[in-house]
């Protein structure tokens, strides 16, 4: 018998501990390219400026005050507008309200987006037909046009715009979820979890599921740029809500004093175009780097 | 007389194809497996091995059309609801694949997708599913089961794969257990790992195996029933020592000339003329007649059925091999 030889195996490594995945983590962070950095960098800046607004600033947004339209300065940094409000406070506060419609009509339309790509993917056939048609019709929806028109007749206010942008941008999600299932449907783990005796529920849920992840993270942090963007469109046509004034609605206001208060459409203008900036640059790393498809790597 | 685990009867599976008639890959195969039995299915690639395996857990593709019967302890399977199959696979018949490298989920953990098999059957505790996945990778034969659990598939060589495949296969106990090519995607030494686990299992457990392989070594060291299809059909059906010493059947006897053997240096291999015919293309008579040296008139006009030779020996030949020498050419 050839059992006779038993080779003692040498013991396998524990799991690294969390000091060890952090310093791994760090490693995978080195072979990150410089435009994600710097993407991650100011997405960070933003989500902090917004997050700790009161630590940054004791101004009040909506305060007003007899010093209308002061340029920048030591006492209001970024100035303040044609009420007396300080411009780096109404920045800062209006940055929770641009990120949090982002964020939530992303959070709607990748729920969306990704529930009738893995149907359609998973199932194929003729409920694939019917909901990739359904797709393409809000796909080649003139996305803003129709929010412009919405919310016109819904009227403004964040939830409003929440839903109109969520509803508006889940196609795109749709298809890249859709089509990476197609893809895993036909792996062998899918068939072996069935061979186990899994329902289909279970198989999307366990096995299709934290393999479509990677995807649905770049995707996310496209569509918030996007739904930040679109937000922003609604609200510099005054179709925001004007009790919580957002980046697009300083905007709007701002560009009455254009020739003569230029900090007014600056500050939000360069807060707007660093978070956009940010989220693309960061997903576009997030897609290519070894983070991104760790994932889906084996 | 016992009755068989799975009985085959006329199964037959055909994929429709767009504008033109649908193709059949498995045409009216039989055979019956007995309770405790090992029984090895060689042929080609192609041959129809896999589909027919396939089938008696339903994971043919959709698309495909199958007839006949597959009865599971005189249940028949094709008729069972979507329901019972669930409630079959995994717990009464499991599977092992053929590749361990894709059969495994890369983002779950190894331990985690067995204790799922296990869960899906039954209510079991946290805890003790952690003990029994132990204990399942240990019989399988993976050092330090409790640590290996928690690793993932990336983390396994194609051997301990295949071995955690095999654990997850049997973790509820099945009374049949199909392995379709366990072995192929693995070394030599491997290899031999894997097929005394599986007859290990088979000895202790009384698991009925359908060893499904393109290996006849494998199939002589394990089996002791051999089925050798071509072409969608089965063309011998015989207890394994018999088939190998006294093929009935021309494509047999083909097949075990192209094995290499130590003891007889005959220096060429010979191998089988031409290709397995393309299921597309219809061909009259016997399916092997385009390369078989026996072939006479009566073999391209007549397809033979699958008639007794012996006590419990069939082929599917009119000419039926009586030597084991090939004709002058």
């Amino acid at each position: 018998m050839k059992d006779a030889i038993t080779v003692k195996p040498p013991p396998f490594a524990a799991r690294p501990g969390w000091a060890a995945r952090l310093s791994s983590g760090f490693a995978d962070l080195r072979e990150l390219q410089v435009s994600t950095v710097l993407g991650v960098g100011f997405v960070a800046i933003i989500c902090f400026g917004t997050l700790f607004a009161p630590l940054l600033t004791a101004a009040d947004p909506l305060g007003l005050s007899k010093e209308t339209l002061l340029g920048p300065g030591p006492a209001h940094p970024f100035g303040t507008d044609d009420l007396g409000r300080d411009v780096l406070a109404r920045v800062l506060y209006g940055g929770r309200v641009s990120l949090s419609v982002g964020l939530f009509s992303a959070v709607l339309s990748l729920g969306l987006g990704m529930t009738i790509g893995m149907v359609a993917g998973f199932f194929g056939g003729a409920l694939d037909e019917v909901l990739m048609r359904v797709t393409e019709a809000f796909q080649i929806l003139p996305k803003l046009l129709v929010a412009v028109v919405v919310v016109s007749l819904i009227g403004s206010g964040l939830a409003n715009e929440i839903l109109v942008i969520g509803l508006l941008s889940w196609p795109a999600t749709a298809r890249v979820i859709r089509g990476r299932v197609q893809v895993i449907r036909h792996e062998e783990f899918i068939a072996a979890a069935e061979m186990s005796g899994a329902s289909w529920v279970r198989v999307l849920a366990r096995h299709v599921t934290p393999n479509v992840l990677s995807f649905l993270l770049v995707s996310a942090s496209l569509q918030v740029a996007s739904a930040i963007m679109a937000e922003s469109f609604l609200s510099f046509l005054g179709l925001g809500d004007p009790t919580h004034p957002s980046w697009g609605l300083l905007l709007q206001q701002g560009q009455l004093f254009l020739q003569q208060a230029w900090w007014l459409t600056t500050f939000p203008g360069i807060a707007l175009a660093m978070t956009i900036l940010g989220l693309n640059l960061m997903g576009d790393g997030l897609g290519g780097s070894r983070a991104g498809t760790r994932a889906t790597r084996r | 007389m016992t009755e068989p685990i799975l009985s085959i009867r006329d199964l037959s599976i055909a994929f429709p194809r767009r504008a033109a008639p649908s193709v059949t890959v498995v045409d009216s195969v039989g055979f019956d497996v007995m309770p405790g039995e090992i029984v090895g299915v060689v042929g080609e690639s192609g041959s129809g091995k896999s589909m027919t395996a396939r089938s008696v857990l339903r994971l043919l593709p959709k698309t495909a059309e199958v007839q006949g019967s597959i009865r599971f302890r005189g249940d028949e399977v094709l008729k069972m609801s979507p329901d019972r199959i669930r409630e079959m696979r995994g717990a009464l018949v499991s599977m092992v694949f053929q590749d361990p490298m894709t059969s495994f989920n890369p983002v779950l953990r190894i331990g985690d997708q067995i204790a799922e098999a296990i869960a899906i059957h039954g209510r079991t505790s946290r805890a003790s599913l952690g003990e029994r996945v132990a204990g399942l990778l240990a019989r399988v034969g993976i050092p330090e089961p409790k640590a290996r659990a928690r690793a993932y598939p990336h983390e396994f060589s194609g051997g301990m794969r295949q071995r955690a495949l095999t654990a997850m296969a049997v973790a509820n106990g099945p009374a049949l257990l199909i392995a379709d090519e366990p072995t192929t995607a693995l070394d030599v030494t491997v290899q031999d790992q894997i097929l005394r686990l599986m007859r290990d299992l088979n000895e202790q457990s009384g698991t009925a195996i359908l060893l499904i392989t393109h290996n006849i070594a494998v199939v002589a060291s394990l089996c002791r029933r051999l089925i050798v299809m071509y072409a969608g059909r089965v063309v011998e059906d015989g207890p394994t020592d018999e088939v190998l010493s006294s093929p009935q059947h021309p494509y047999t006897w083909s097949l075990l000339q192209s094995v290499p053997r130590i003891d007889r240096a005959t220096g060429r291999l010979t191998a089988i003329k031409g290709q397995p015919p393309d299921p597309a293309v219809p061909l009259g008579g016997c399916k092997f007649h385009p390369r078989c040296p026996w072939a006479e008139r009566r073999c391209t006009e007549e397809e033979p059925s699958l008639e007794r030779v012996g006590l419990s020996h069939a082929a599917r030949c009119w000419v039926r091999m009586s030597n084991t020498t090939a004709p002058v050419q």
